[in-house]
Order: C-alpha cells, then structure tokens, then sequence
C-alpha cells in the first residue's frame, strides 16, 4: 500500500519554511494519502498551485463536488483508508454537504478540506462566502476553521485522528485564502493526544463473560451484525465466533459481506425487505447479539413489536448506540474487532456451546427457509431485474466491488448478488443518498484498480451524479453500470401503488435518455439490453472489456416490486412475503 | 425529571454552538443555559437545566461526552448540589409606603436594592429557583418594569470536584 511507500517521503520537509498552501500538501503526503478527489477555485488557488508543484501526490479532477466527496467515501469503504476531499469556499463547499451528510450517517473516515475566503472577509457577505463549519456542523463528526498558519499541520493530523477512531466520520477543515499565502516552519505531528477525546476501545471484561454466558445459554440466539462489523474489519473475527457459537447470523444492509453469504448458518439481510428468516428470527429470539449494529428504524420496523422475548447483548465503539432504541441487557463498549477478540479469548474458559441446545431452532429455522422468500416469476418475458443480479453475482464470481444507488435496485443488489467478504458492498444505507452511486464506484475502481467494479442503478438515480461519465474518461476507469431502467423511480412508485391507491404521482421518468448514446457522447461504451435471453451474454461481453467502462442499460420490468416487505410501522412477524398479499397500510414514514 | 448538567468544554470557538446545535437538532429541550470561563482559560463550564425521562437524559449525557469539545459531563443532580440563579428586578417604588413594602420584601429574601430612582428601585437578588419564585410571588402586587435573570449555575456538594 501507498502508506508505507510515502514512509520514505515522510517529514521530508519537516522544519522546512512552508507556505500554508504547500503545509496542506506535504501533511497530506505525511499523513501517507494516496488520492485527494477534488475541484478547484478562487480560495484554494494556492493549494492547487502546491499541488502542481508536488510530485508526491495524486489529484483526481471530479466533474461536481458531491462527486469528489461520494468517490473519496467508495475509495474509503472498499479499502479502509480515509478519503480525503479538496474544494473551494462558497458553492464548492455547499455542494460537498450531500456526500458529507452520506458518509457522516455510515460512519465513513473522511478529512475534507475547504478554502474559505480571506480571514479580514470573513462575516462580511463576501464573494463565495459560506458559513461552511455552521452549515455542516451537524453532520460531521468534527470541523474546525483554521485561523493561523502555524497550526495547518496539526489540525490536518487532528483532523485524521479523529476521523479514523471511535466511531469513525468525516471531519472538516476550513481554510481561510490569506493563511495559506502566509509561512511558517513546517512540523507534522507524530500523534496527537486530545484530554476532550479518548475513544475506548477494548471492552470491559466483566461485561463480556456475561454478554457471552448469556448468549451460550441462549435456546434461540440471533446473532445480528451492522455496518461496524465492517468498519472495524472484523469479517475473520466474526466468522471465527459465529462458527464456534453455532448460532443463525444475519447482517443489516450496511454489514452484508462481513459474513460469508454462502455460510450455512447465515440468514441473509434483515430488516423492511429482509428475508423472511432472518426477520422470523428476530422476532422469536430469545437473545439477540448485537455487533456494530445500531437498531435503525428501517430494521427493527415498529418498536413495541421488535424482537419482544429477545434479550440484547449490544458491541458498539459508541456509547450513545447503545440503549438508544432498544434498551439494551448488557452493554460492551469498544471496537468490535478488538472486543471480538476478547469474545474468543473468554470462550476459552467457559463451556463449549453443545449443537443440541440450539437443534430446534435451527429446525424453525429451516422451516422459515423453505418459504423461500426471495423467488420470483422467471419465467416472464421482460427482463427481471433479479435475475440481472443474480447472473451479475455468477459473471463476477461473487467478487466484484458493486456500489448501488438508492432505490428498488440498491434492495435487489442487497438480496441477490451474495456478499462473501466485506468491503464488496457499498452503498449509501443512512442517508440513502441518490447520486451516490457511481462517483462511489469511482473511488472503490482508484483504491482497487484491478477489481472488477460494478455499479448498480436506476434511471433516476444515475443521472444525479450523470457528471462523473468524465471523470471515468479522463482517469480510465472500467466501471460496469447496470442500470435497472424501469422508467420509473420505482421505490417511491412501489409505495405509492400499496399506499397510495396507485396514485403515482410525479414516479413516471419521461423523457429517459437515449442512455447508450449519452455513455458513447462520454467515450463510453453504451449497450441496450431488452430481452431476458441476452442478459447473460451482455453482461459477459462486457466485462470482458477490461478497459472500458460500460453503460448496461437494461430495460426492466416496469411493475416489479421489491418483496419481501416488511410495511412501515409493522413488526418482524408481519411480513409480506409476495405480491398477491394484502399490504396492510401500516404507519407511512 | 428536572435535571441541571454541568460541562466543561474546550474554550474554542464554536464549542458553545455544537452543544445548542446538538439540543436542537435532537429535540431535546433547554430550559436555562449559562457558559463561562474558568480558572483554567482554555476551559469553559457549561451549565444547563433540560427535563427529560431517565432514557432521555441518558442520551444527552451520551451525546454531550461524544462531542470532540466536550472534556467532561456531569449530572449534578444525581447527587447533593447547590443551584443559584441571579436576577435583576426594576420595578416601580412611588411614594414611601411603597418602598418601605420593597424595603421589608428585600431584607427578608436576603436581596440588595442595587439601584434606585425618585421612581424606580431595581433589585437583586440569588437563590436556587424555589426561591427566586417565591420572591418574584411577593412582587405581585408590584409593578415590574423588567426582569433579567441569569439563568442557573450549580456545583456539587462535598470534596469531589469537577476538573479536566
Ligand atoms: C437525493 C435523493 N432524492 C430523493 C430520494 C427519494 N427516493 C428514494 S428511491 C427513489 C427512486 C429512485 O429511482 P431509480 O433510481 O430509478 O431506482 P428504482 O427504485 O427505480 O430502482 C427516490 C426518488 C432519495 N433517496 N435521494
Ligand atoms: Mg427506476
């Protein structure tokens, strides 16, 4: 990796006379960045002009801001290193709030930089003046406005430290025009140690024998794992506990891939279009094991009917997850890799869990499974957009990097393409962000340059962020989109035909574009695929394309829904398995 | 529950507004919020009254310690506390009678007349909040002409103190 390469490069300059344009850069080289994904302007014409200047750092040109800060978050969740994103004041930095909002809601790392306009300016309307720290105050984890040239260097390594511990997020760093004209000696800092902030990270040991103890005498555990699971790269550690416990797993959306999918005791996703098993489970439990996983709404459905025999053990780096929708019986603060850890450590002393206490369950279980949730009719003449995974999933060999988009295709993308290692699976679970996309597949094809990325859309989703065509031009990024064009915005259509009495107002995309001539007009490769007979052959044809990125616009079935359904304010039991099932209006959030 | 909370943050710019913005954007209620430096100058203490029910109050102490400023968080309230309250009261004191009334009310509340006018007295006076609402009960029958209280402070009983 790059962070080791740049230990070389490391505090080259260090005690060097700096411009505070030239200390952005080289803390940045220091800090061992690979890419910095930005967009240029007035307040940061110095930074740019360090930049040209430097030979040791890599400058990916996005077409729009929300674009540079949706690629540094794709580079981030596929490869665990911080993204780092440059822009402008003003309109550079409003438009960077959506991907900062996006990542803030995952717990993404991310270190953006801002210019601001000059610090006598500030306060005074000036041109392209924004209250840049106030407007994103609530959606980073941290932000901080630069006011002397002397401490550029510090707040950048301030600014990683916090970002990439705890509970990780983006955090901001806004710098006035005039202090990055201004010099000073260059340092930068080693570490840095805050008494305001001190992420715990190992659990509390007393509290793990009883979360344990709890979960072996457990009839039917659920052991339910999210997003931190994934965060903390803690897929072997998992894997390695489950296996020995024996118990069902199920991850959330934002945790699929740090369990095997193909692993006979995993029960797929969970939550408002999980598998009906996995929800079954969750209802019926008598434990639930929480692991970096933090109980959302679009998971537990209505609270009063959420796991209601269910005890909760709950692993999570942050207090404030814990106990906060679901009252939690035992606690364990700490980095769920290194709690994990512990978890197998201690296991060593207790008795190992017998496969009889747990038989009957997993005859239930076998039960739900054979109610085989996620068929669906393949025998139609349109193209079903399940299938389209599902052909996606075997073309790849379950391998490829996919990022979704927002909607009816981010649920296929989730219940059909098996995720068997993490970091393979990203997408905008939080904020549910359209747009997010293809700029994320991006940053994941420049963090991973010889995967195969795909990037599952929607005909309305793909043309938020439709910009970044120039971007994969420019840099060469084979990026595969498969877009499920349905014409329609289909989720928002979904629930207006159950809800709604079928009012679909404002859903029906007019005017699609020709998408195969807009990716050509782009330097792309475009395809048209309408019959079910040609999905597969497409698909191969166009990974077979190493180098070129190709546009799959794949005509859908326009009336197909996403099921199962759990409906809003409905509980785990009450599921809609198929269509012909009455959808009983439940509270509509 | 009632409950005042005291923190100490860093003295940075913008501190004060993470924390109202996280009270905000949460919907947690502030009844009173006061902030000042302390002995140590790069440290605030912040002190605030909010109501909420046991779960409620646990996330705002759970989210006040996640904030990077913040270095400490206490709930005074959880154990024996002292709370005090400032306010100024200018009211109307015409003819002798009157104030020889506000004379007497002044003296057994342990206030101070601080200003004084052919027409006016403005008072002062400190106390936990049962008292400030008993003094301002025995203005009643006065005319009050303006009000400013400071909004309460508060510090634990005993040895233990709060410190970074
Ligand atoms: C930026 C943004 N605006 C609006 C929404 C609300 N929304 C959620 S899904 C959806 C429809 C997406 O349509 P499309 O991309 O075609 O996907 P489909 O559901 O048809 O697969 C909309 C509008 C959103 N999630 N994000
Ligand atoms: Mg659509």
């Amino acid at each position: 990796m790059l962070r080791s390469h740049n230990e070389r490069l490391l505090n080259k300059r260090s005690g060097v006379e700096l411009s505070g344009a030239e200390i952005v850069v080289q803390s940045l080289v220091d800090e061992g960045v690979e890419f910095v994904f930005g967009y240029p302007g007035g307040a940061t014409l110095h930074i740019y002009d360090a930049i040209f200047k430097h030979d040791g750092i890599n400058h990916i040109l996005t077409r729009h801001e929300q674009g540079a800060a949706h690629a540094a978050d794709g580079y981030t969740r596929s490869t665990g290193n911080t993204g780092v994103v440059l822009v402008t004041s003003g309109p550079g930095a409003t438009n960077v709030v959506t991907g900062i909002a996006t990542a803030h809601m995952d717990s993404i790392p991310m270190v953006i930089i801002t210019g601001q306009v000059m610090t006598q300016l500030i306060g005074n309307d000036a041109f392209q003046e924004a209250d840049i720290v106030g407007i994103t105050r609530p959606c980073v984890k941290h932000n901080m406005l630069i006011k002397d040239v002397k401490n550029i260097a510090s707040a950048i390594k301030k600014a990683f430290h916090i970002a990439e511990t705890g509970r990780p997020g983006p955090v901001l760093v806004d710098i006035p025009k005039d202090i990055t004209a201004e010099k000073t000696q260059y340092v930068y800092p080693k570490s840095v140690s805050m008494r305001s902030y001190q992420p715990r990270v190992k659990g509390n040991d007393r509290q793990i024998k009883r979360g344990l103890e709890m979960l072996l005498a457990a009839e039917r555990p659920v052991i339910y794992t999210g997003g931190g699971a994934v965060l903390a790269d803690a897929h072997k550690e998992l894997t390695e506990f489950a296996r020995y416990i024996g118990a069902p797993v199920t991850n959330t959306l934002m945790g699929l891939g740090a369990y095997p999918a193909s692993d006979k005791q995993f029960l797929g996703m969970l939550g408002m279009h999980g598998t009906y098993e996995a929800n079954m489970a969750m209802y019926e439990a008598d434990l639930i094991f929480a692991v970096g996983a933090r109980f959302d709404d679009r998971v537990t459905g209505d609270l009063t009917k959420f796991s209601p025999r269910a005890r909760f053990v709950q692993i999570d780096i942050d207090p404030a997850s814990i106990s906060k929708n679901v009252k939690t019986d035992v606690p364990i603060v700490g980095d769920v890799k290194v709690v994990l850890l512990q978890c197998l450590e201690a296991l060593k002393n207790l008795e190992k869990p017998e496969a009889e206490r747990t038989s009957k369950w997993w005859q239930q279980i076998a039960q739900w499974r054979g109610e085989n949730c996620l068929k669906f009719d393949s025998t139609s003449q349109f193209i079903k957009p399940q299938q389209v995974i599902k052909s996606l999933c075997e073309i790849t060999g379950g391998d490829a990097i996919v990022t979704s988009d927002v909607g009816q295709h981010q649920m296929w993308a989730a219940q059909y393409y098996d995720f068997d290692k993490p970091r393979r699976w990203i997408n905008s679970g939080g904020l549910g962000t359209m747009g997010f996309g293809l700029p994320a597949a991006m940053g994941a094809q420049f963090g991973n340059p010889d995967a195969q990325v795909a990037c599952v859309t929607g005909d309305g989703s793909i043309l938020m962020c439709i910009q970044e065509l120039a971007t994969c031009l420019q840099y060469k990024l084979p990026i595969k989109i498969i877009c499920l064009n349905n014409r329609y915005l289909g989720m928002v259509r979904q629930w207006q035909e159950f809800f709604y009495e079928q009012r679909y107002s404002h859903t029906y995309m007019d005017s699609v574009p020709d998408f195969v001539a807009l990716s050509e007009s782009f330097g792309h490769v475009g395809m048209r695929i309408e019959n079910p007979g040609d999905v597969d052959g497409a698909l191969k044809e166009a990974f077979d394309l190493k180098d070129r990125l190709v546009f799959m616009d794949i005509v859908t079935d326009q009336g197909e829904n996403v099921f199962p359904m759990i409906p809003a304010g409905a509980g785990h039991s009450e599921m809609v398995l198929r269509p012909e099932e009455n959808l009983k209006p439940g509270e509509l959030s | 529950m009632r409950r005042i909370i005291s923190v100490l943050l860093e003295n940075e710019s913008g501190a004060l507004s993470r924390v109202a913005g996280l009270f905000s954007a949460r919907g947690y209620n502030i009844e009173s919020l006061t902030v000042a430096a302390t002995e140590d100058s790069t440290l605030s203490r912040l002190t605030m009254v909010t109501r909420g029910n046991d779960a409620v109050i646990e996330q705002i102490l759970k989210q006040l310690n996640k904030l990077i400023d913040v270095v400490k968080v206490v709930d005074i309230t959880e154990g024996a506390h002292l709370e005090r309250e400032v306010i100024l009261v200018k009211v109307q004191a015409k003819g002798s009678e009157a104030r020889d009334e506000m004379m007497r009310l002044i003296e057994i509340f342990k206030g101070k007349i601080v200003d004084v006018t052919e027409t006016t007295y403005t008072l002062e006076m400190t106390g936990d909040s049962a008292k400030i609402s008993s003094f301002l009960e025995g203005l009643k029958n006065t005319k009050i002409l303006e009000t400013v209280r400071s909004g309460i402070t508060g510090i634990s009983r005993g040895k233990s103190a709060l410190r970074a």
